[in-house]
């Protein structure tokens, strides 16, 4: 085989460094599911606090004894100091963990009188959309971003992003909600169109006669009486959306965010790490840097993959019951090594296409991260990688 | 005679990324084996059948994806929301040309945005319609599996009375919620769960199971996906942990088997059996959460080198091994 151009090193991405410039402000860890962006949220909160920033994490959706290690079992949607950070070098960490049906009740408080406030969040409409929407989550952590960063109590703001199949949502999914609160269809809905041309108008309305009526006929007239009671109640707020989440989207582009790229040694989430380092690019949008989170690695004992399984081998056909323990030794080896291999081989392939991406390796440990101990030694593991 | 005779429907969800269109596609493979015929079905829009089958994208028409062993046929289908509205649409208002004409306006994305139900119940119905539809004298599908969204939005999914109580109270909607409805919770379905041995994705199970059973939706069998060999044998266990294994029996052994044997290689061999066994005790206190849980358990192991059509084959006969079919 054509082992092909060797990649190579990419540079390597300094977390250290990043979290002890205190020009930066704000951190995001953005990556397709499961990848680690709780973890590492936390764990670089976590050790900025530790090296004496000011910080606040604001996690979404973490496992449940990792958020009751971090005192987040009470849902206030305001951020508690943790309890058990080392505070000698003058840092101390708050943490939060998102609700979005709240931020959202929140939002609505804050630009409209209490009276038409009580009206929308009575709207069943309004329930849903606050609960349960596609959308509603990445629309809400921003939102929740923009609330923390105008309070003048922390010097670092480190954001987790919402599981999702795509990192992308994140940036994406709160300019769709806005759009769709803003949308045509929604406003014709209810009755606030202000269209553009005449024809344009026309036709529109044409067309809206058989949506309506077809609208009805398949959600019938009760949803659709919400949904314009609630276009109504909110038709005051509607530039308001928008505009908010550009703003917070305008925030993600200055020097003082820095986003981070999380990603597991796999095809899917390397992939999804591409689309999302190109679109950072494309929107000038500041990329720190790629974590490679639950690397396999094995140490160097002279014995390859398949000498150790030959060996193996060998000693188990020597039916030798001294050498049991040493044929699983070797076949454990052979197994990680493997695996290293091939963790390797992937994380090189990013490195080929994106060289110029600084990538650190967190290697997998053995248990999960579930106390502020584990999530310390991640944080160590940062200057190792 | 597997464990779940008579059910037409198969569903299958799991956390996100434990293996749910892996397994769908091996529980195809496994059920058609010995002449039958199985449609597997996607509803997400990711095209994950075609990548799993290795196959052109997907469309709205169902396509023969790969045969099973004894002749059997396994048919893919991806459900797409927009296409089921038209058929909708077209047979239940005669809007065939006008439903489409709507979509310029962007109507069925904004119907399903204020009416994520509405979604639901479009996708859960074609894969209705199939589990029901007849060939001649007979079920064209001996089975249907769907591949169905992760834990945290299935039960919202399947229980789509509730998803259209907010919608139209009469009309041809509702009906065919009703009869979904009949279906998703008679015992001709079974919404089994994939998960790993790792803390969030068995802790995501044992909510999905505990919401689906007061739901009154039949839970059918855990999977526990991506297993690893054991290789050190259980009494190892507990000294490998402690990094306490016999040093001079691994230098012999090394020895006996020709390879370097230094202090250093079996410090390092040692520290990952350490490794080893602290995974394997936490993989053991998952899989006790998961045996609590009262549902059939299957394992399918890790497949080195990645799914390709050959691992599915393995994969489908590891279920039937296990009593899956
Ligand atoms: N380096 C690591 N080694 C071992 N386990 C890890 C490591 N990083 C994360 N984990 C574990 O992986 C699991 C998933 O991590 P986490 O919740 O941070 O992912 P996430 O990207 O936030 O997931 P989601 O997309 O569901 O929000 C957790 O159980 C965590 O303890
Ligand atoms: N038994 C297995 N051995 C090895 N790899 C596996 C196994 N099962 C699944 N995988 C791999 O794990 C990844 C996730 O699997 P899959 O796509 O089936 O999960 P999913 O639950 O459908 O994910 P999603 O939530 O994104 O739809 C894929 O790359 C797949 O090839
Ligand atoms: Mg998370
Ligand atoms: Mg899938």
């Amino acid at each position: 085989m054509n082992p092909g151009p060797r990649a190579a090193r990419p540079p390597h991405f300094d977390v250290d460094r990043l979290i002890d410039d205190r020009r930066i402000r704000i951190v995001v860890t953005c990556g397709s599911g499961g990848v680690g962006k709780t973890t590492t949220a936390a764990a670089i909160a976590l050790r900025a606090a530790e090296r004496g920033r000011k910080a606040v994490v604001l996690t979404i959706d973490p496992a449940r004894r990792l958020a009751q290690s971090m005192g987040l079992s009470e849902l206030d949607n305001t951020p508690r100091a943790v309890k058990g950070v080392d505070g000698e070098a003058g840092g101390s960490l708050d943490a939060m963990m998102l609700d979005m049906k709240r931020t959202f009740d929140e939002v609505v408080e804050e630009h409209t009188t209490p009276e038409r406030a009580r009206q929308i969040r009575a709207n069943p409409f309004y329930q849903a959309l606050s609960s349960s929407f596609a959308g509603t989550q990445e629309y809400m952590a921003m939102e929740k971003l923009g609330q923390l960063r105008a309070r003048p109590d922390w010097d670092l703001i480190v954001v987790d992003t919402p599981p999702s199949r795509s990192a992308l949502d994140f940036l994406d999914a709160p300019e769709r909600l806005g759009s769709f609160l803003d949308g045509r269809l929604i406003r014709l809905l209810g009755g606030t169109a202000r269209a553009g041309g005449r024809t344009y108008l026309k036709v529109l309305h044409a067309g809206f006669n058989v949506v309506t009526s077809t609208l009805t006929k398949i959600l019938g007239g009760e949803l659709l009486k919400d949904v314009s009671t609630f276009v109504n109640a909110l038709d005051t707020m509607f530039g308001g959306f928008r505009e908010r989440a550009e703003q917070t989207y305008a925030l993600l582009k200055r020097p003082e965010t820095a986003f981070i790229v999380v990603a597991a040694p796999e095809h899917d989430a390397l992939r999804e790490a591409s689309y999302f380092v190109d679109r950072l690019s494309r929107d000038a949008m500041p990329l720190a840097g790629l974590l490679l989170n639950r690397v396999h690695a094995s140490g160097a004992a002279g014995i390859g993959a398949e000498q150790a399984v030959a060996a193996a081998e060998r000693l188990e056909s020597a039916s030798d019951e001294d050498h049991v323990l040493t044929a699983a030794l070797l076949r454990l080896h052979a197994d990680r090594l493997k695996l290293a291999t091939r963790d390797e081989r992937i994380g090189e392939r990013f490195s080929t296409t994106h060289p110029d991406v600084p990538v650190t390796r967190i290697p997998a440990l053995a248990g999960d991260v579930h106390d502020l101990d584990g999530l310390r030694q991640i944080g160590a593991l940062f200057d190792a990688g | 005679m597997g464990d779940w005779e008579g059910v037409r429907l198969h569903v299958v969800t799991g956390k996100g990324g434990t293996g749910k269109t892996t397994v769908a596609g091996a529980l195809a493979m496994a059920l058609a084996a010995g002449g039958r015929r199985v449609l597997v079905a996607e509803v997400e829009e990711r095209q994950g059948l075609a990548q799993l089958f290795d196959v052109p994208p997907l469309s709205y028409e169902e396509r023969r994806v790969a045969s099973a062993p004894g002749g059997g046929e396994v048919y893919a289908l991806a459900i797409d929301a927009r296409e089921a509205m038209h058929e909708y649409l077209a047979m239940f208002y005669r809007l065939g040309r006008a439903g489409r004409a709507l979509d310029k306006l962007g109507f069925v994305d904004f119907a399903t945005t204020i009416a994520p139900g509405l979604r639901d119940v479009l996708l859960t119905g074609k894969a209705y319609e199939a589990t029901r539809r007849r060939t001649a004298d007979h079920h064209t599908y001996d089975a249907v599996v769907l591949d169905a969204p992760p834990t945290g939005r299935v039960v919202r999914f399947l229980d789509v009375t509730t998803s259209v109580s907010s919608l139209a109270r009469v009309g041809p909607i509702n009906r065919q919620a009703n009869s979904i409805t009949d279906l998703i919770h008679s015992p001709r379905t079974a919404v089994h769960v994939v998960t790993l041995l790792e803390d969030m994705p068995v802790q995501e199970t044992a909510d999905a199971v505990a919401d689906l059973q007061a739901a009154h939706i039949p839970v059918g069998a855990v999977v526990v996906n991506q297993v690893r060999p054991p290789h050190l044998a259980a009494r190892s266990l507990p000294a490998a942990r402690r990094g306490r294994l016999d040093h001079e029996a691994v230098l012999a052994g090394l020895r006996a088997a020709g390879l370097p044997a230094t202090d250093a290689v079996v410090a390092l061999l040692t520290r990952e059996a350490a490794d080893h066994a602290e995974r394997t005790a936490l993989e053991k206190t998952q899989r006790a959460l998961v045996d609590d849980l009262g549902r059939p358990v299957y394992e399918l192991p890790r497949i080195a080198d990645g799914i390709d059509p050959t691992a599915l084959y393995e994969l489908a006969d590891a279920l039937a091994e296990q009593g899956a079919v």
